[in-house]
Formats: structure tokens, C-alpha cells, sequence
């Protein structure tokens, strides 16, 4: 296992590659679905808002 | 069967659409990913010509930078039909876009310099290739901030699109630069390797298949989810925004 990891000495090259590229890609649809979800509720709020003040 | 894609050009039509494909794209994302990496680490070899473990980079290098040059492609793209069509869903797609063609060309450049380190010896050359792909960084960042520098949504879609379409140049110069490597000029000297894709052993090629394609369908849905939110944001107020609120309570 340790020797999988270790890549025959290049462990720390390949795993900064791949890690970096793993967590930015998380993060980026992490932080787009939850921006998306603010947005509707905002939207609602609003929609409520107005339909408040027009009855 | 003929189908009026014209239809789809409307926000109000094409919303649902991407509403429904989105959980399929992230789906078969993680799907090939997890198939590539398996691939790029148990089938592979340990060796690539001169190269020992730390090749196998190349499996999310080579498509990472793929991707960000086809990205910016498809972006100067939309923003060419928006342009000459003036259709507002294709300036909202160029927009979209972009954020997830700076990600890739920034893991492209993170990617290969670490690969750089181990195989040539240095985290960074002005060579062509590189130079021109850190342009490429700049060019959809400059899209970015010039879209939301300009307050009126529709001159902001226009001058980011020009932008865009002033940059294709880039593309072709980071394709083709590593093929003008003549050891002896001082004036034409790439230190990039040239691509061996027809001679690579057919484990490697499809695994970088296999990566390229999770990728491919990773941005589908990273750029749906956010044309989704700009839909929305751009058309507020609208009728089909206020009945989507509607069903949604």
C-alpha cells in the first residue's frame, strides 16, 4: 500500500497533481450548487415579498 | 423527426433542460473518472519511454489542458452567434463558460509544473506552449472581469464576446507551437515535448480517453449549474421565472 503511495519516489509530485485537480473540481460544483440554491430562496423571498404587498 | 431548435433558444424553454441534465453530466462524471483513474494507475505501465512513475501525470494534465483550450473554443463560439445573432442565451452560455475554462487552464499550468519539476527539472519555462497557455489564463479572467466590470448586462455581453473572439489566436499557437522545435535556432526552440499520442501503448491512450471524457462531462455540468443561476439572475421578474418560483413552493 505505502509503496503504491510513494510511486517509486514521485509520490509528492503525483499527489499534488491529482489532489489539486480533485479538490478544486469539488470545490467549484460545491460552491456553484450552493450559490444556486441562495439564489432561489432569495428569488422566493422576493416573490413573496411582492405578492404581499400587492394583495 | 424534425426538432425547432429554435425553441431552445429561449432561457424559458431551455431552463428545464438543463435543470434535467445536470444530475446525469455530474453522474457520468464521476463515473469515467473513477473508471480512469482506476485505469491510469493498475493497467498502465511504470515506465513511458524515458519517463518513470511521474508520467502519469500526463493522465490529468493532457486533458485538463484539452479541455481548456477547447472550452475557450466553444466560448468565443457562443460568443460569435451571440454577436451575429444577438440571441441573449448565447452570451449567458460564453459567460458560464467561463469561470470553468480558467479552472482547467489553471490545473493544466498547476499540473504540468509539477510534472515540468520532475522531468525537465524546473516549475516553469517561457516557452511557447507555457507562455501561451498562461495567456490563455489571463484571457478568460480578462472575460470575467471585463463582464462584470461593465454594469449594462447586454454591453458587457458584447464587449466580453469581442474579447473573446480577439483571443481565439491563442488557441492554435498552443497547438501547434511544440512542432517548430529546431534544436539549433535560437528563434524557433520549444522545450515542450511534441505529442507522441500514435506511438503511446493503447493502456496510456485509453486512459487519457477515459479522463478526457470525465472531464468533458464535468464541465457540462459545472457550466449547466451556473448558466442555470444566470438564467435566473439575468431574467428576474420575468413571467417563466415567477411561475418556476411559483411551482417550487
Amino acid at each position: 500500500m505505502s509503496e503504491f503511495f510513494s510511486m517509486g519516489g514521485y509520490g509528492f509530485y503525483i499527489w499534488s497533481s491529482f489532489g489539486m485537480t480533485l479538490l478544486v473540481l469539488v470545490c467549484e460544483v460545491i460552491w456553484l450548487s450552493r450559490r444556486h440554491k441562495a439564489l432561489l430562496q432569495r428569488l422566493q423571498r422576493m416573490a413573496r415579498l411582492d405578492s404581499g404587498a400587492g394583495s | 423527426m424534425a426538432i425547432n431548435w429554435f425553441k431552445y433558444s429561449s432561457p424559458a424553454s431551455f431552463y428545464p433542460v438543463v435543470d434535467r441534465t445536470i444530475p446525469w453530466f455530474m453522474g457520468s462524471a464521476v463515473l469515467l473518472a473513477i473508471i480512469g483513474l482506476y485505469l491510469s494507475f493498475f493497467t498502465t505501465p511504470d515506465v513511458l519511454q524515458d519517463q518513470k512513475q511521474y508520467y502519469r501525470i500526463i493522465f490529468i494534465h493532457v486533458p485538463a489542458a484539452w479541455m481548456s483550450m477547447w472550452l475557450y473554443l466553444v466560448m468565443a463560439g457562443w460568443a460569435v452567434i451571440g454577436l451575429i445573432f444577438n440571441t441573449r442565451l448565447s452570451f449567458m452560455m460564453a459567460t458560464a463558460l467561463a469561470p470553468t475554462g480558467a479552472i482547467f487552464t489553471l490545473l493544466a499550468l498547476w499540473t504540468g509544473s509539477f510534472w515540468g519539476r520532475t522531468s525537465w527539472g524546473t516549475w516553469w519555462d517561457w516557452d511557447p506552449r507555457l507562455t501561451f497557455e498562461l495567456i490563455l489564463l489571463f484571457l478568460f479572467i480578462g472575460y470575467m472581469a471585463l463582464h462584470t466590470a461593465i454594469d449594462d448586462p447586454r454591453r458587457a455581453d458584447r464587449a466580453a464576446a469581442l474579447l473573446a473572439l480577439v483571443g481565439v489566436f491563442c488557441v492554435p499557437i498552443i497547438y501547434y507551437s511544440v512542432q517548430c522545435p529546431d534544436p539549433n535556432s535560437l528563434n524557433c526552440r520549444a522545450l515542450h515535448q511534441t505529442s507522441s499520442l500514435r506511438s503511446i501503448e493503447s493502456s496510456i491512450l485509453t486512459s487519457m480517453m477515459v479522463m478526457t471524457l470525465a472531464y468533458w462531462m464535468y464541465s457540462f455540468a459545472a457550466v449547466f449549474i451556473r448558466l442555470r443561476s444566470i438564467m435566473l439572475e439575468r431574467e428576474k421578474g420575468s413571467d417563466w421565472v415567477n411561475e418556476l418560483l411559483g411551482r417550487m413552493k
